[in-house]
C-alpha cells in the first residue's frame, strides 16, 4: 500500500493540461486498420480447432458417454469430457465452475458442454462430434424462477440448501440465498405516508451481446506450462480460477489478453479456455477454440431474469417515508448473480429512513448468469423508478423536484454501511432540469419519461508499471483489460503526471506472468483503479529524477523540484543550473544507475459513487405496439472526465443497450427448455435505424480520493435507461408497463388495458 | 472425404490461390486460410456485419457468400482501405477523431461499408446513414458517435 497516495494529491484549481482533452487513442490505428488482434485473430503452428458438443436438454442425468467412435477419425487428435478435470467438490465455487464449463453428473441447461474435439480441421472436428454418443436421462425441468421456488419443482441439485432461512437445513430447494437488508421501521414509515405505491415487476434474461465470440488459444507444453491466449475482461482471475479447476500452479498459467471485442460482463468468466488447455495437453498441440454465436446465445451468461414487487410511501411534500421490496433473481444452475448489488443499490440516491427488502437467488436451468454492468441493478431500478414516478404523479409534483426532494447529499451513510463524501447527485438532478430537452414540452403523440440511476464504482486490486526508456519515452504495463479505452486515459494521466505529450507514453496489457494480481475490468474500477496506482508509479519516477538531478548538480535533493516535466532548482540559492529534462536525465544517468521506474500494487479504494439521469421521449405505434425513442438525453456525474469523448461513448453506449433491454431483448424458452432465439436474427439489439442521438451531460463533481477527481463512469448509464424508457411509455399511452422487455406484442396488450380503463392517451 | 478445391482471387489488388472446402464461408476462407483476419465473424448468419467486405465493388456479408464463389473475383477488405502506408482513407480518420470506435470488432465492417455507402450517395442524411448501417451491429457505441464521424468523413471527401 502506497501511502504517496493516502492524500491524492487532488488539487481542484490544477491548471491540467493532457487530462480533459480528446487525443486519439493509440489503439484507434489498428483497429481501423483491420490489424488489431481479436480473440479468434491469433494462430499457432500446428494448432488444431477445438469444437464443444453441448447438451440439447434442459436438465438430464448424464448415463454414459462413449466417444470411441470420435476417437477412431482420422484427424481427431484428442476428445475430453468431464472425467478428464479433476474432481471438484459440487457446490463448492470451483466445483461450480469446473461443472458449468463441462457438465458432470448432469446436463443442467440447453447448451451445457458435455465434452469436446481437437482435430486438424473444423470439418473434422465437427465430424468427430456428431459420432460421440451421449445417454442422456431426460428430467423435467425449470426455468422460470418463480415455477423454481415451488416446493414441488424440479430439484436442480439435491445437495443444495436455501442460506439465510432457519430450518432450511433438511429442505431440498433451487434458493441459494435469502438476503434481508432493513433499516429503521418501515411500518412505521408507510404510517406516516400519505400515499402509497405498490407494483410488481419481472424481467427476462438478456445477453451482453459483445459482437466478437469468445476465442482462445491453449498451448500445453510437455514440462507443464501452458500459454493461455484469450479475450478476456480478466486474464488474472481466469488464471487463478484455471488453477482452482485444474489443480495447476498459478506459475504455470500464462494469460495472455487479446483485444477485447466488447465484454460488458459477460468476458468476466471463461468457457472454452479450461477445455482448450485440456485438449492441448491431451493431443500435446495447441488448441484454438472460437464459439459460434450460437454458442455465445445458448453457452454463455446472460443477466439475471427477476420477479419482484416495490412498495413505497410518501407524503404530500413528496418525503418518501419507507421503501420494501420483495425480489427474486434469477441465477442459472449456479449461483452467482451478484443480486447482492440490488438491495444496495437499487433506493440509493434516496434519503430514505425506513427500508426492508428480501432477495432471493434462484437456480433454474437456464445459462449460468453473467455479469453486465451494475449486475442485477437496472432490472429492479425499472421499477423503483416507475414507483417513484407514479407516486409524483400521484401528488402532482414535477418528477424531478420529486427526486431533489429526497436527493442524497454530501456525507450521506449508505445502506450498506458507507458514508460518501463529495457526490453529484443533487447537481445531476439540477442540470437535468435545465436541459434544453427538459425545458421543450413533449411532442403531441409521445410521451416523456425521467429516472435516476447509481453505482458504486469499484477500485480494487491493481498492480502497474510505468518505466521510463533511455530516450525518456514511457511505457507503461498493466494487468487490466481496455474495454473501450482504458490505455489512452491511462496514457493521458501518466503523461499529466509527468509533464510530457502523451505520445510520449504508451500502454501495454502485458501477460499474466508480468505482473501481480490485478481483479477483473468490471464496476467501473479500471480507469480509476489504474489511474491511481500509475500516478503512483509516476511519483516514485519523479522522486528518482530529482534524486538523480540533485547528485549530478551536487546539491541536496530538496533543493531540486519537478514541475511541468522538468527538474529544476528550488530557488536561486541552490545555484544556477539549466533545468533538465526526463530524456536529459534519462540519457545522463540509465547507463550509470540504471532505468528509472515505477512501480505500484494497491487494493485501491476511495471510489466515488456515481449518479444519472434520464430523459427519454417516445413515440407508441398504436397498432403495432412497437416504441421509438425519439429523443434521449443522460446527466451524469463523472466526476472528472479524463478523456470526454470517451466517457460520452461510455454513456451513449449504456444508454442503447438499455434501450434493447427495455424494448426488445430477452432470452426466449420453449416448453422443452430449449433456447428458441439463439441468433441476432431473433435476438435484437438496437441497430442504426433503431435509435436517436444521444445527448450527453457530463456533471463533474470531483472525486477528491484520486489525483484528478474521477469516478467511474461505465456502469451507470444503463442503471437509469429501462426506468426511463418505461415511464416514457407510460406517460404516452396511459399505463406504465411492469414487464421487461416492453415489445410489441405486451405494449399492444398494455394500450387496450388503457383503452378499456380509459385512460388511454396516445 | 471430398478433395478441396482450387480458388483464385484477388483482395486488395493482390492475387492468391488458395484451397478451400467447397462449403466453406468467403469469411473463413480470408480469415483462415489467407490470415486475412482484418474482416472479423460475429455471427455467421449475416446478421451483424462484422464480416462486411466488397465483392466485384458489391457489399456483402462474407459469411454468407461461399469460398468458392469467389474464384475470380475482386475483394476489398479493411485491410485495404487505407490508399498508401502513410495515408488513412477519410473514414478512417474520422472514426479516430470523432471516437467512432470503442472495442474496434465491429469497425473493419462498419468502414467497409460505410466507404459503400459514401461512394454510393457523397451527401447522405442522418437517417440515410442510420438506415444504410442498419445491418452493422455494434454494441458499445449507441451508434451516435458512428453516424457523427461518417457524417463527418462524407464532408470531408466532399471537399476532395
Amino acid at each position: 500500500m502506497a501511502s504517496i497516495l493516502e492524500e491524492s494529491g487532488f488539487n481542484p484549481g490544477a491548471d491540467l493540461k493532457i487530462v480533459g482533452t480528446n487525443p486519439i487513442k493509440h489503439d484507434g490505428l489498428d483497429k481501423v486498420m483491420g490489424r488489431a488482434k481479436f480473440g479468434a485473430d491469433a494462430f499457432l503452428p500446428g494448432m488444431l480447432v477445438g469444437k464443444i458438443l453441448r447438451s440439447p436438454h434442459a436438465h438430464a442425468n448424464i448415463k454414459s458417454i462413449d466417444t470411441s467412435k470420435a476417437e477412431a477419425l482420422p484427424g481427431v487428435k484428442a476428445v475430453i469430457t468431464s472425467s478428464d478435470f479433476p474432481e471438484k467438490k459440487a457446490g463448492t465455487p470451483p466445483g461450480d465452475m469446473t461443472r458449468n464449463v463441462m457438465a458432470r453428473e448432469k446436463a443442467l441447461y440447453d447448451g451445457h458442454p458435455v465434452a469436446a474435439i481437437a482435430a486438424t480441421s473444423e470439418k473434422i472436428a465437427k465430424k468427430a462430434l456428431k459420432l460421440i454418443e451421449v445417454d442422456y436421462e431426460i428430467l423435467p425441468h425449470v426455468i422460470d424462477p418463480v415455477e423454481a421456488m415451488k416446493p414441488d419443482a424440479p430439484i436442480l441439485h439435491d445437495y443444495l440448501r436455501t442460506k439465510g432461512v432457519e430450518g432450511a437445513e433438511d429442505k431440498q430447494t433451487n434458493v441459494t440465498e435469502r438476503m434481508v437488508t432493513q433499516l429503521g421501521d418501515v411500518d412505521a414509515g408507510f404510517e406516516e405516508a400519505d400515499v402509497i405505491v405498490e407494483r410488481s415487476y419481472d424481467s427476462k434474461p438478456m445477453h451482453q451481446g459483445y459482437i466478437e465470440p469468445q476465442g482462445c488459444i491453449a498451448d500445453y507444453s510437455e514440462d507443464g506450462q501452458i500459454e493461455v491466449w484469450c479475450c478476456t475482461q480478466a486474464p488474472f482471475v481466469y488464471r487463478d480460477r484455471l488453477s482452482a479447476i485444474l489443480d495447476i500452479d498459478c506459475n504455470k498459467i500464462n494469460v495472455q489478453q487479446s483485444e477485447l471485442g466488447g465484454g460488458f460482463g459477460g468476458k468476466t468468466g471463461f468457457y472454452g479456455e479450461p477445455l482448450a488447455i485440456m485438449l492441448s495437453k491431451k493431443a500435446s498441440r495447441a488448441v484454438k477454440i472460437v464459439l459460434s454465436r450460437i454458442e455465445v446465445f445458448r453457452g454463455t451468461g446472460p443477466v439475471s431474469g427477476t420477479s419482484y414487487s416495490i412498495k413505497m410511501g410518501c407524503k404530500k411534500d413528496g418525503t418518501i417515508t419507507a421503501a420494501s421490496a420483495e425480489m427474486i433473481f434469477q441465477a442459472g444452475p449456479y449461483a452467482g448473480s451478484m443480486y447482492f448489488n440490488a438491495p444496495n443499490a437499487m433506493f440509493t440516491r434516496y434519503d430514505l429512513k425506513n427500508v426492508d427488502i428480501t432477495a432471493y437467488e434462484v437456480l433454474s436451468n437456464r445459462q449460468k448468469v453473467a455479469s453486465f454492468r451494475a449486475p442485477c441493478v437496472p432490472q429492479i431500478v425499472f421499477g423503483v423508478e416507475g414507483v417513484v414516478d407514479e407516486m409524483a404523479r400521484k401528488i402532482e409534483m414535477d418528477p424531478i423536484d420529486f427526486r431533489l426532494k429526497n436527493a442524497c447529499e454530501d456525507g450521506h451513510t449508505t445502506i450498506y454501511g458507507d458514508t460518501w463524501g463529495p457526490i453529484g447527485f443533487i447537481e445531476t438532478l439540477k442540470q437535468a432540469k435545465e436541459t434544453d430537452h427538459y425545458k421543450t414540452p413533449v411532442k403531441e403523440g409521445e410521451g416523456r419519461g425521467i429516472s435516476t440511476g447509481f453505482w458504486f464504482n469499484r477500485g480494487g486490486e491493481t498492480a502497474a508499471s510505468l518505466n521510463l526508456a533511455p530516450d525518456g519515452t514511457v511505457t507503461i504495463a498493466t494487468g487490466t483489460a481496455d474495454v473501450a479505452g482504458s490505455r489512452i486515459s491511462i496514457s493521458m494521466m501518466a503523461a499529466e503526471e509527468l509533464g510530457i505529450p502523451v505520445d510520449q507514453v504508451r500502454v501495454k496489457m502485458v501477460d499474466t506472468n508480468s505482473l501481480g494480481f490485478n481483479r477483473v475490468t468490471a464496476g467501473s474500477r479500471t480507469t480509476f483503479s489504474v489511474g491511481m496506482v500509475i500516478v503512483d508509479s509516476a511519483r516514485k519516477c519523479i522522486a528518482e529524477l530529482r534524486r538523480r538531478a540533485a547528485e549530478i548538480w551536487d546539491v541536496p535533493e530538496d533543493g531540486v523540484i519537478f514541475e511541468d516535466g522538468m527538474v529544476r532548482p528550488a530557488s536561486a540559492n541552490v545555484g544556477d543550473f539549466e533545468p533538465m529534462s526526463i530524456a536529459d536525465i534519462c540519457k545522463k544517468t540509465t547507463m550509470s544507475h540504471g532505468a528509472i521506474s515505477g512501480h505500484t500494487e494497491m487494493n485501491v479504494t476511495g471510489a466515488g459513487p456515481g449518479f444519472a439521469v434520464n430523459i427519454v421521449d417516445v413515440k407508441v405505434d398504436e397498432k403495432t405496439g412497437r416504441t421509438d425513442v425519439t429523443r434521449y438525453t443522460v446527466v451524469q456525474d463523472v466526476g472528472k472526465a479524463i478523456h470526454p469523448d470517451q466517457v460520452v461513448g461510455q454513456i451513449q453506449g449504456g444508454a442503447i443497450q438499455g434501450v434493447g433491454w427495455a424494448l426488445n431483448e430477452e432470452y426466449i424458452y420453449g416448453d422443452d427448455g430449449r433456447l428458441q432465439n439463439a441468433g441476432f436474427l431473433d435476438y435484437r439489439m438496437p441497430v442504426a435505424s433503431d435509435v436517436p442521438m444521444v445527448d450527453t451531460v457530463m456533471v463533474e463533481v470531483p472525486n477528491p480520493a484520486h489525483p484528478f477527481g474521477l469516478r467511474g463512469v461505465g456502469e451507470v448509464p444503463v442503471v437509469p435507461t429501462m426506468a426511463a424508457v418505461g415511464n416514457a411509455i407510460g406517460d404516452a399511452i396511459g399505463i406504465r408497463p411492469t414487464s421487461l422487455p416492453m415489445s410489441p406484442p405486451k405494449v399492444l396488450d398494455i394500450i387496450e388495458e388503457a383503452k378499456a380503463e380509459g385512460v388511454y392517451k396516445g | 472425404m471430398a478433395k478441396r478445391s482450387h480458388i483464385t482471387l484477388s483482395v486488395n489488388g493482390d492475387e492468391y490461390e488458395t484451397l478451400c472446402e467447397p462449403d466453406q464461408s468467403l469469411v473463413d476462407v480470408l480469415r483462415n486460410e489467407l490470415e486475412l483476419t482484418g474482416t472479423k465473424e460475429g455471427c455467421s448468419t449475416g446478421d451483424c456485419g462484422a464480416c462486411s467486405i466488397r465483392l466485384d465493388g458489391d457489399l456483402v456479408c462474407s459469411c454468407l457468400v461461399l469460398g468458392v464463389e469467389a474464384e475470380g473475383k475482386e475483394i476489398e477488405t479493411i485491410e485495404g482501405m487505407a490508399p498508401s502506408p502513410d495515408e488513412l482513407h477519410p473514414l478512417q480518420t474520422k472514426f479516430l477523431e470523432i471516437n467512432g470506435l470503442q472495442c474496434g470488432i465491429c469497425t473493419p465492417g462498419i468502414l467497409v461499408a460505410a466507404k459503400a455507402l459514401l461512394e454510393e450517395n457523397p451527401n447522405p442524411t442522418e437517417t440515410e446513414i442510420r438506415f444504410w448501417l442498419a445491418g452493422n451491429l455494434c454494441r458499445c457505441t449507441g451508434y451516435d458517435k458512428i453516424i457523427r464521424s461518417v457524417q463527418a468523413a462524407a464532408e470531408e471527401m466532399r471537399k476532395g
